[in-house]
């Protein structure tokens, strides 16, 4: 995915706290390469989709107002459990761009930053109050903007996050996190030395 | 002021500190599954070679198949396998492969092989191999790109996580196992209370456990949020370590064993937090939720949602309980189940299986039961001493060395509305297949489960 750096887009509430990775993709859809047709589906499969493919009309992503959504506020924990990246594939591939929780998964939340998605940690009353706007008002906007690390409320309320400045950069420059460090082989190689 | 365990490994392995607080840290073991096969993909799509081949290991346990007699998977599978074969070799990369006897599950055979060693920072791409910090070794999950850049430069970008101690003093009653603790642990401190922390697991039960108990207890580390957790090295770790064929040998040992005594966190040594629970006040633990934090005493009652003042908490209770088709107020020990898996990189080792045959043996399975051991090793193992003779004439299925149901990766899952009671790790929606339902246990409870046909209390067995 492109770098980003500012993105104003419908939000749809995620409210179950500890939303694993198995629930984001089940793992019988594993064995499917990244990108492969019909990725965008896989996402919260099993609790957005019938046995005959049909929608569940429940699901947040599957009410009209919601079907845009490019950001996601979820509660305690989302993305815990399995280390599989294809959880964020699946949200990528849906085109979701930003994940809001008050706590994520630490290596969902490493797997977000790998692949372009942006992970915002705010307080809990803070995001609690975010979901429960955009219940209210379902289709309602969030501006996410990366530079000023700041998430703006659908009534104007505009909050700050905390960003690792090293997750900003490669976030903001889209860089290959492998050639940065292959820049890093004098002191690799030294170590190596050292060690041996 | 002392240093912990985690700030001595930490230290030892920084190569660079680099832009924004994140430091790059030396990886001294890779360990690779079938999983893996797409960072190999990429790495050779950008023309890139591994860095470190002789780190770095690979089996096959997350696809394959376990069924008795070693199937020939679909092609599906099969060209997983391929792959992961074909780049292993490509790249000269040992690989515990298909007819290898030391082929297992990644976080079984890395001990069994004296690839874990103390001291060690160790990754692989699956969220279980916390595990191996049961050896005092810093191991962590990693997701595929960090895996592709393991691969390529051998270290990892990395910020330093606070510490968090978890102190279980006493003994622990008979009929408990390591599987009761750490479900006590995470009932204790939440599926989420280990986000962002370094775990180190002490006190005199944890110091009284074996190598396999301490790794039961390591491995679901990430059930409480966290990505690593550690028990400082001992005697015990060493001697389970000496002789292994990757374990150091002759001069090497003894200069390993001094390095090695140095690691425990210092009596000094200040961790971020701290929690406490009591040996004595852990019975028989069973999950009844779809979280693993959703565990309580084999003897208590299903939760009544009803009885939750918070309402978010409420209704999330209220929703695991129609997932898992549980009514409020029954016991446990009421609770009807339809199959049993013994398994998983939690509880397939020789103890595990050993506990779980003691219970079977002499009497008789009344639904499914799967044994399925941890590696073509730990099966050898268990054959020479007769354990897949008893749990055979106790009606139980006895498989294969993999991953199996626990993840149902393979296409080995329990039946929409199924109940099983299994020795794994997680109990999340449609982990064990879709709609199956997971209760988390110990291994002999998983064989008490399997010869009365409802969770049962082993004490009482």
């Amino acid at each position: 995915m492109g770098p980003f750096t500012r993105i104003t887009a419908i939000a749809a509430p995620i409210d179950w706290p500890n939303v694993d990775t198995d629930r984001i993709i089940p793992a019988r859809f594993l064995r499917k390469p990244q990108g492969s047709p019909g990725y965008d589906r896989f996402l919260f499969h099993d609790v957005r989709f019938e046995a005959d493919g049909a929608e569940k009309p429940e699901f947040v992503l599957n009410q009209p107002a919601f079907r845009g959504a490019r950001i996601l506020v979820a509660a305690d924990n989302f993305g815990c459990g399995s280390s599989r990246e294809a959880a964020v594939w699946a949200l990528a591939a849906y085109g979701v761009r930003v994940v809001i929780a008050p706590s994520l998964g630490d290596i969902f939340h490493q797997n977000c930053f790998k692949n372009g998605l942006l992970a915002a940690i705010l307080p809990g009353d803070v995001v609690a109050g975010l979901r429960g706007a955009l219940r209210a008002r379902p289709g309602s906007t969030l501006a996410v903007d990366l530079d000023s690390q700041t998430v703006t409320a659908p009534e104007g309320a505009v909050h700050r996050f905390e960003l690792d400045p090293f997750r900003k950069q490669m976030l903001l420059s889209g860089q290959d996190e492998i050639a940065l460090t292959l820049g890093y082989e004098a002191q690799i190689a030294e170590f190596e030395a050292r060690r041996a | 002021m002392g240093s912990t365990m985690f700030e001595k490994i930490w230290a030892r392995h920084v190569v660079a500190e680099g832009p924004g607080g994140q430091t790059l840290l030396y990886v001294d073991r890779h360990l690779l599954h079938e999983g893996s096969t797409a960072a190999f993909v990429r790495l050779a799509r950008s023309g890139r070679r591994v860095r470190r081949p002789d780190l770095s290991f690979a089996t096959a346990d997350h696809y394959v198949l376990t069924s008795p007699g070693a199937p020939a998977p679909d092609a599906e599978i099969g060209s997983m396998v391929a792959s992961l074969t074909a780049h292993t070799a490509q790249q000269g990369i040992v690989f515990f492969g298909q007819g290898d006897v030391r082929r297992g599950i990644v976080h079984v055979i890395g001990p069994e092989q004296g690839l874990t060693l103390p001291g060690m920072l160790l990754v692989c791409g699956d969220s279980h191999t916390a595990t191996h910090g049961a050896f005092g070794a810093l191991a962590f999950g990693i997701g595929s790109s960090e895996v592709e850049h393991v691969l390529a430069t051998q270290t990892l970008w990395q910020r330093k996580p606070k510490t968090l101690r978890v102190t279980v003093e006493g003994r622990l009653a008979a009929g408990v196992a390591a599987k009761d603790v750490i479900l006590a642990i995470i009932a204790t401190i939440g599926a989420g209370g280990g986000v962002g922390h370094a775990i180190e697991y002490a006190g005199s039960a944890i110091r009284a456990m074996s190598m396999a108990e301490r790794m039961t207890v390591c491995n679901m580390s990430i059930e409480a949020g966290a990505r690593c957790g550690m028990v400082a090295p001992d005697e015990a770790t060493f001697a389970y370590v000496q002789g292994r064929p990757f374990a150091p040998a002759g001069d090497a040992w003894a200069q390993a064993l001094a390095r090695w005594r140095w690691l425990p966190s210092d009596p000094d040594a200040v961790f971020d937090r701290e929690a406490r629970l009591d040996a004595a006040d852990i019975a028989p633990t069973v999950t009844w939720g779809t979280s693993p934090q959703d565990a309580l005493p084999i003897t208590e009652r299903v939760p009544d949602p009803a009885a939750v003042a918070d309402p978010v908490r409420r209704e999330s209770l209220a929703r695991a309980l129609a997932y898992m088709g549980l009514a409020a107020g029954v016991p446990l020990t009421d609770v009807k189940v339809d199959r049993a898996f013994i398994g998983s990189c939690t509880n397939s080792r020789l103890d595990d299986l050993r506990a779980a045959a003691t219970v079977a043996k002499g009497r008789r399975a009344v639904v499914p039961a799967w044994v399925v051991p941890g590696s073509g090793l730990v099966k050898q193992a268990a054959e020479a001493e007769g354990l897949d003779r008893i749990f055979l004439a106790a009606g139980f299925e006895w498989r294969e060395a993999g991953c199996s149901m626990c993840v149902g990766m393979n296409g080995e899952t329990a039946r929409a509305g199924e109940r099983v009671a299994s020795t794994s790790n997680r109990n999340f929606e449609g982990r064990q297949g879709k709609g199956a339902r997971t209760h988390l246990m110990s291994p002999a409870m998983a064989a008490a489960a399997a010869v009365t046909g409802r969770l049962t209390d082993v004490r009482r067995l």
